[in-house]
């Protein structure tokens, strides 16, 4: 069965600028997967919260303790852009 | 038309655990930037969260308290959207299977209960801390933005309330009694100025009595109980007079401007879908089994509408217990303590929501040498005219600063009051005397004057005598029997 992809609706989702050649090829990758996607569905119907992993793992916890935070130095010197300990980024304009 | 408002609130708390909700990091408000930051809350590749077992803790508290029912089985999915401060370019949040579901919240206003539902409690992890600097911080005249990651990954709970909340008043009553449930839990520092509990409101109207819904707006950035009230009040007025002059109410997210007293637009809100919410990968199912589940309800405190309940019937009116359930915690206390010991439970209201509150608001410290004992005797000592009503307040400062028990206070600084009808009649006699006049016109009915004569031998005694009973020594004297 078809499935039916707005990719131009994707990626802008995801912030991609696509030329037509390329929107096309997703498209055709993106509809196998979807497809297979959709043929599982079919056949397990809804799936039970336990499956969504298939681990057969539940109910993995950690106790509430400090542990080493990495240095902020070693971090900040990874980053393009840095200032007071602080990341710096172009502003964050609303859309 | 007369209209009628559809309110329902979002409600997001961070908890107060000493660690992140996925990784180690130290939840530290005041730190340094970024002091507090690992490959797991900075979102580096091939980081694998493991949930902290406090914070499910503590939204399991906060839905047995909400009166949800607890999921055994929930799962974590991903929100997927694009901000600098949210490093993974996704939120682990909950979505069709959350922890919490299908509670409720009693509210009460003007004397009535309400019931307002609670639709789901879900947990998530908080975001980084934007800041926009160039041009006085406004985020559309930005230069640059300051990133600090140390509160990415904070244990956040997100309280979604049903649309049953009807007027601003309403809203602020829900607010308040969510924030006095989730203190009172100790899970959260639940400040509002400090944001670790906030607010949004999803407002819509319709016709009075219709059953359908109108297209809804979302109201942020309320930082106070009063802005949240002021808010949803402007708010429904502007859709009123938008929909009557004929205006379309568009599906939007407003800011409230607190300088302004108004809501403005901010951008068109995004569909629920385009989050492409997915289950994480990274994290298998929660589990919350019944006897965990039984283990927290069992160390659960008593939350303010239990408390409520409980002084009322003590004997106080409803407002009265309603302003004790929201005193502070050492006020609570020694309520308790004191109608234990005896005494009558309005007399302890009287004296810890007056006397001892305003002590402690002009001296800013803790009523340390106060006991429920001691106040209960000091009541007592009122009661039985040992001290007068006056003299009680100076009794009580002195066992506040440290002088002993209300009757060694009373005695050391004189305060004890003359009973002894031997010892007064004296005074009485040398009072009815000295003004002939005085007891001629008390005798002829003129009832005020009693009070004049009293206040005469309260004087002749140095403020000492027991007025009631130099009341009654005068009208036996002068035969006049009131
Ligand atoms: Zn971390």
């Amino acid at each position: 069965m078809p499935v039916d992809i707005d990719i131009a609706h994707v990626a802008r989702l995801a912030r991609l600028e696509l030329t037509p050649e390329e929107m096309e090829t997703y498209r055709s990758q993106l509809g196998v997967i979807l497809e297979h996607a959709a043929r599982v569905q079919a056949l397990e119907g809804e799936p039970e919260v336990g499956s969504v992993h298939g681990l057969g793992i539940e109910g993995v916890f950690r106790d509430d303790e400090v542990a080493a935070s990495l240095d902020r130095d070693e971090v900040l010197a990874a980053a393009p852009e840095s200032r007071d300990g602080f990341f710096v980024v172009p502003p964050a304009l609303e859309q | 038309m007369s209209w009628e408002a559809v309110i329902g609130i979002e409600t997001h708390v961070e908890l107060s655990t000493r660690s992140k909700m996925f990784c180690g990091c130290a939840v530290d408000f005041g730190a340094e930037p970024n002091t507090n930051i690992c490959p797991v809350c900075l979102g580096l590749p091939g980081a694998l969260p493991v949930p902290n077992r406090k914070a499910i803790e503590g939204i399991v508290a906060i839905g047995l308290a909400l009166n949800c029912e607890i999921t055994e089985r929930s799962v974590f999915h991903r929100k997927n959207y694009f901000y600098a401060d949210l490093p993974k370019n996704y939120q682990v949040s909950q979505f069709d299977v959350p922890v919490c579901r299908d509670g409720y919240l009693e509210i009460e206003l003007d004397g009535e209960t309400r019931r307002i539902g609670i639709e789901r409690a879900h947990m998530e992890e908080d975001t980084g801390k934007s800041t926009h600097v160039g041009d006085g911080g406004r985020i559309h005249s930005a230069s640059e933005t300051l990133l600090d990651f140390n509160r990415s990954g904070v244990p956040l709970v997100e309280i979604v309330s049903r649309p049953d909340i009807r007027s601003a008043a309403e809203a602020r009553a829900y607010a308040q009694e969510l924030r006095a449930i989730v203190a009172e839990l100790g899970v959260s520092d639940a400040r509002l100025e400090e944001g670790s509990i906030r607010f949004d409101a999803n407002i819509s109207i319709r016709p009075a009595g219709s059953d359908t819904l109108g297209t809804k707006v979302e109201i942020k950035n309320m930082n106070s109980f009063r802005s949240l009230e002021r808010a949803v009040d402007y708010e429904i007025r502007r859709q009123i007079a938008a929909v009557e002059a004929g205006q379309q109410i568009v599906q939007e997210t407003r800011h409230w401007n607190e300088e302004a007293g108004e809501t403005q637009s901010m951008r068109t809100k995004e569909g629920s879908s385009d989050y492409r919410y997915f289950a994480d990968p990274d994290l298998v199912p929660l589990v919350v089994p019944p006897s965990w589940v039984e283990e927290i309800r069992a160390s659960l405190p008593e939350l303010p509408e239990a408390r409520r309940k409980r002084y009322a019937t003590l004997g106080l009116h409803p407002k009265a217990a309603a302003m004790l359930s929201s005193s502070a915690r050492t006020i609570r206390h020694l309520f308790d303590e004191t109608v234990a010991a005896g005494a009558p439970a309005l007399a302890a209201f009287n004296w810890l929501t007056g006397e001892v509150t305003a002590w402690m608001r002009r001296t800013d410290t803790e009523p340390a040498e106060l006991t429920g004992e001691r106040l209960a005797a000091l009541i007592a000592l009122v009661d039985e005219g040992v001290v007068s009503a006056t003299a009680a307040k100076e009794v009580l400062e002195g066992v506040l600063a440290g002088e002993g028990e209300p009757r060694q206070v009373a005695e050391a600084r004189d305060l004890v009051q003359v009973s002894d009808r031997g010892a007064l009649e004296g005074a009485v006699r040398r009072v009815l005397d000295a003004d002939p006049d005085a007891v001629e016109r008390l005798r002829s009915g003129e009832e005020k004057v009693i009070g004049f004569l009293v206040g005469q031998v309260m004087r002749e005694t140095g403020g000492k005598a027991d007025p009631r009973l130099v009341n009654e020594l005068i009208r036996e004297a002068v035969g006049s029997d009131g």
